[in-house]
């Protein structure tokens, strides 16, 4: 029935195809064996393991900003607060490896060249061409859209590449939102690109206390691995400058997690809602500082400086609270929020670092001219120097070693005594107890005044909560031998004969000091508060609080109170305690007369500028000062009102001719805006002395 | 034949089928459905059957197919062994001139409804012509030139499939070889015939491209090396691979069911085809992955069983053929899947989406239904008993 054809007949099965057989299904066994070992090695012992990973898959954590703490004045009247912005970023991860291949190169050989010393460094290097036309055409989309061309945006992409390599490239902060909805809605014609949402610090008030608030951006990596931001998260928002970073911790709140499910090509998958962690908004800080004194205090400083640079500092004696505090010229602290230029930056760090951004309330130092004098009188009354009653003839002039010294104009002031001599601010009084304090001090002449100074404050930080003050200088055979020396070891280092006098090595690079050891002159200079005497406007107003306060140094500071964001205390902020130092009584009423003639007698230094002051209610306690400098007169007001609510201002110009010319009708329009006295002159003085 | 069989109509109808064979397909063909509806119900808006419904087709279609085989005697392919080769080699080279690219290989025809994809149906039509040229040298098995010229008739068809899919080559030889083997091709060609593999291999992967000359696409080499290394390969490769054996893994032991996300969120390539024994690992974990490797290893048991009852020498190779074909590819793809093979793009049978592939193996299962019948017959009429 069926044809069998050759060879293929019923073949019973043979030992050979038996073994044959065998071995296919050994082979097959085997190959089962592998894939099930393997199966429950993958799905029962690691199964966890991968579990977790598909979670991680799934699972997109995207940072929540919170918002920082706003920052209050005393009335809680806002000084800083948030405003969101929309930001456009470019993620380093969706550029081609040419891009960023070409801006490593860049990187290294611009570094080769900022490497060779200055001069030699040859042309710039230029920039690398964009890598390809498609990334061309996706720098153009964008540059159109955040009005910046091409080139510039790769660039910047090249710069960011170099300095950060991994972080996302900020194109531009605070676009209009319509830019958000427009990328958004475009993602194929903006690969790569992020827009994002987030805080900026918002300043209703404008230039008003810029330099104290401070500045705030990303943390770098230095900073993360430092202990003061120990838990924080890369990509957080600290502070960086002034108030900002002295009190982050409270200021920085915690960013919040929002965690959602993806799919494969990240897109956020509908309904799937997981856990999240809201942020915490950062808490608030009070200051102490009144908004409406900053505000007029500012608005004078500008005025009646006449745009020459100066500062103020108005404090509550009692406990150092600073009730303003003030540096001009000034600038909107807006703009460092966005990314400026290299020519704008210049312009606020200013020549030699003493631009806008420069706090002279606390970083200015100055010699301090005659408001130094009531530091002097409460030294010589405490040494036994001088007696307040102690009548001495002033003709003018006075012969102090080899050099005749003057009161300005030679004005003659016949007999003063202490108050006379601080209402009149008679130099010669001054200089004789600059002479006594010389000559009856041991066998050193440079402790008398200097220690009861440092007591007050001087020569160093006073401890205010804000970074970068300055310590200012109080002379004495110790600093002057320290600045001899390092005059000498300058001029080795830079080859300049020890010989040449120190104004020839000054035009060479060196002219820290002149080689002549410490003498007479100096205490005197010290006296009336000139010579190499130097103090910041914080520093003399915390040594008249100490007057004020019968001898209470206190440490000045601004942060008062963390709140909620409601305004409910949290806590208050404790400062360090103030330091005592002994002021007889007697002879502080002394010195306070002296300091209240000058404000409030004819014939006072700045009576005329207090001219309709109602110095029965309120006395105003107060001392011109008038430094002469190379550049011209620095002048300086500080005055202290012991009233329910007491306050102590200081204020300095630079270049302001005399105290009572600039700086005591600044000082007096502050007084009278804290105590609201309206028929106050205010004006510039005529007053002859310093 | 002297005793007629038994008058029975009609006849065709009377004869035996394997029903662990046909148990295994059927089991098989339903895991498919079931995965398939797990993976692709949003892939299609609006349509969540419309992959389930289209394999279901190609199932319906396949098992007619596959019943009218197995009532046919297979050994009557043999007569017509130089048509099927002819077919399978125009096949080829339809597809190499009119066909479609699927990610850089050249694989199928555009029909109407559905493409073909001729390196699928080859691999049946390949075992039926292989077999039946050994059955006419099957006197000089030991000569090397029978092996010579067998390895020739394979590997022209291999080495034209692998100009553009390197797994179904492999396919091809893996067949090969096993017809050679079950056909008792002495060890020392079988030693010379892997030494040759071993040369022509390294001339490939080593020295060709040294000499500049590009035999393998890059791409190719990555999909074949990247299971060595899964996560250090940042490309697309060794991403499928990782994902596979996370979607795999985190089933554990009964599976994560509607929680499933590996699948769901697209974070498994190819999860119909390729990787389709991936989303059974992740669903249903190592009961349901253990329980669809039971029934292939029950396809090949059967397959192993059938090769020995079979009635003649072809019909022995064919089910040696076709154990080898089914071992070999769900070997290959399950060993992709659980991340210890290369990424090939052999489809696992009846399991992956896919006409042709499902096709080709109910072909197959028909071919071994129809050993099985003609061998039982056979035996039964000689009444020689074998054991079930």
């Amino acid at each position: 029935m069926m044809m069998e054809p050759t060879g293929d007949r019923r073949t019973p099965i043979t030992p050979q195809l038996a073994l044959r057989v065998a071995l296919l299904g050994g082979v097959a066994l085997a190959l089962f064996a592998v894939v099930f070992f393997r199966l429950w090695y993958l799905q029962v012992l690691s199964g966890d393991k991968y579990l977790a990973e598909a979670r991680v898959n799934r699972v997109r954590e995207l940072r929540i900003q919170a918002p920082r703490g706003k920052i209050v004045d005393r009335n809680g009247r806002v000084i800083v607060r948030n405003r969101q912005a929309v930001v456009v970023e470019l993620d380093p991860a969706k550029l081609p490896d040419e891009e960023r291949e070409n801006a490593a190169e860049w990187g290294k050989r611009a570094g080769e060249r900022l490497a060779r010393p200055k001069g030699k460094r040859g042309e710039p290097i230029p920039y690398p061409p964009i890598a390809n036309r498609a990334l061309e055409v996706r720098y153009r989309n964008l540059g159109a859209v955040v009005g910046k061309s091409a080139r510039r945006i790769h660039r910047e992409v090249v710069r960011s590449l170099v300095l950060v390599p991994y972080s996302a490239i900020r194109i531009k902060t605070d676009v209009p939102e319509s830019v958000l909805a427009h990328i958004s809605e475009r993602p194929e014609r903006f690969a790569g690109v992020k827009v994002e949402k987030t805080y900026l610090r918002d300043y209703p008030h404008d230039t008003l206390a810029a330099q104290i608030l401070g500045t705030v951006g990303e943390i770098t990596p230095k900073q993360l691995k430092d202990p003061r931001y120990r838990g924080v998260q890369q990509g957080t928002v600290i502070g960086t400058d002034g108030l900002e970073r002295e009190y982050d911790r409270y200021l920085r709140g915690v960013d919040g997690v929002e965690r959602v499910q993806v799919d494969a090509f990240g897109r956020p998958v509908p309904n799937s809602a997981l856990k999240r962690e809201e942020p915490i908004g950062g808490q608030r800080l009070r200051l102490s500082l009144d908004l409406a004194l900053q505000k007029t205090g500012q608005l004078a400083l500008g005025n009646i400086g006449g745009g020459r640079p100066g500062a103020f500092v108005a404090l509550d004696p009692r406990d150092g609270q600073v009730l303003g505090m003030g540096s001009y010229p000034t600038f909107d602290p807006a703009v460092l929020t966005k990314p400026f230029t290299q020519k704008r930056y210049e312009q606020l760090t200013g020549v030699g670092g003493v631009g806008p951004l420069f706090n002279r309330a606390i970083s200015g130092r100055y010699p301090t001219g005659s408001t130094f004098k009531a530091i002097t009188a409460l030294a010589g009354l405490e040494k036994g120097l001088i007696t307040p009653g102690a009548v001495i003839d002033d003709a003018g002039c006075i012969q102090v070693g080899e050099i005749e010294r003057c009161n300005a104009k030679k004005q003659a002031y016949g007999s003063v005594d202490l108050s006379r001599a601080l209402q009149v601010s008679s130099d010669i009084y001054f200089y004789k107890l600059g002479i006594n304090a010389f000559y009856n001090d041991g066998d050193r002449g440079d402790v008398v005044i200097q220690r009861y100074a440092r007591k007050l404050g001087f020569g160093r930080p006073t401890g205010i909560d804000l970074p970068g003050e300055d310590s200012g200088v109080v002379p004495d055979k110790k600093w002057r031998a320290e600045r001899n020396q390092a005059e000498i070891e300058c001029r080795k280092e830079k080859k300049i004969p020890q010989s040449l006098n120190v104004y020839a090595a000054g035009a060479q690079g060196c002219g820290i000091a002149d080689g002549r050891p410490y003498n007479l002159g100096d205490t005197v200079n010290v006296a009336i508060g000139q010579g190499d005497l130097q103090a910041t406007p914080l520093q003399l107003a915390v040594s008249y609080a100490a007057i004020a306060n019968k001898g209470r140094v206190v440490v000045p500071h601004l942060g008062r109170e963390i709140e909620r964001a409601n305004g409910e205390l949290v806590q208050r902020i404790e400062r360090d305690p103030a330091s005592r130092i002994k002021m007889d009584e007697e002879d502080r009423q002394a010195v306070a007369d002296g300091l209240r003639r000058a404000a409030g007698e004819p014939g006072g230094t700045s009576a005329d500028v207090f001219a309709g002051w109602p110095h029965g209610e309120l006395p105003v306690f107060g001392k011109t000062g008038t430094a002469q400098t190379s550049k011209g007169d620095q002048s300086w007001y500080v005055a202290y009102v012991p009233a329910k609510q007491p306050i102590v201002v200081a204020v300095t110009v630079e270049r302001g001719g005399f105290g009572a010319e600039t700086a005591a009708p600044i000082a007096c329009r502050m007084l009278a805006k804290f105590y609201r006295v309206e028929n106050a002159a205010c004006v510039g003085g005529e007053s002859v002395t310093r | 034949m002297s005793e007629p069989p038994p008058a029975r109509l009609p006849a065709g109808l009377r004869l035996p089928f394997d029903p662990l064979l046909a148990l295994a397909a059927i089991g098989l063909m339903a895991a498919s459905l079931v995965t398939l509806q797990a993976s692709t119900s949003t892939d299609v808006p609006g349509d969540p059957y419309f992959y389930v419904t289209r394999q279901a087709v190609f199932f319906v279609v396949g098992t007619l197919v596959a019943i009218v085989l197995s009532r046919i005697d297979y050994s009557r392919l043999r007569e017509l062994k130089y048509g099927i080769y002819g077919l399978m080699i125009a096949g080829l080279l339809l597809v190499a001139i009119f066909g479609g690219d699927t990610r850089g290989s050249r694989r199928a025809i555009q029909l109407p409804f559905f493409e073909v994809q001729a390196s699928e149906l080859g691999k049946v039509l390949l075992i039926a012509a292989l077999a039946a040229f050994v059955v006419d040298r099957s006197r000089r098995l030991g000569e090397r030139d029978t092996t010579a010229r067998l390895v020739l008739v394979a590997m022209i068809p291999a080495i034209f499939v692998m100009s553009s899919d390197l797994g179904s080559g492999l396919v091809y030889i893996a067949i090969l070889f096993a017809v050679l083997f079950v056909a008792g091709v002495s060890w020392r060609h079988f030693a010379g015939l892997l030494t040759l593999a071993a040369v022509s291999i390294t001339l490939v992967l080593v020295a060709a491209p040294a000499l500049g000359v590009t035999v393998l696409e890059s791409y190719q080499v990555e999909r074949l090396t990247s299971f060595l290394e899964p996560s250090s390969v940042a490309g697309d490769a060794g991403y499928q691979q990782n994902q596979s054996r996370i979607a795999i893994g985190s089933g554990q032991k009964t599976g994560r069911g509607e929680r499933a996300t590996q699948s769901p969120l697209n974070f498994l390539p190819e999860d119909r085809t390729d990787f389709a024994f991936a989303v059974v690992g992740e669903r249903w974990g190592f009961a349901g992955a253990g329980l669809v490797l039971s029934l292939y290893a029950l396809l090949v048991w059967r397959g192993l069983r059938i090769l020995t009852v079979a009635k003649n020498l072809y019909g022995a190779l064919i089910a040696g053929g076709i154990v080898a074909m089914l071992l070999f590819q769900v070997f290959i793809n399950v060993g992709m899947n659980v991340g210890i093979m290369p990424i090939t793009g052999i489809p696992l049978p009846l399991l992956s989406y896919g006409g042709s592939s499902v096709l080709s193996t109910l072909l197959a299962i028909g071919l071994l239904q129809s050993i099985y019948a003609q061998g039982r017959f056979a035996a039964a009429t000689k009444r020689r008993s074998l054991p079930f």
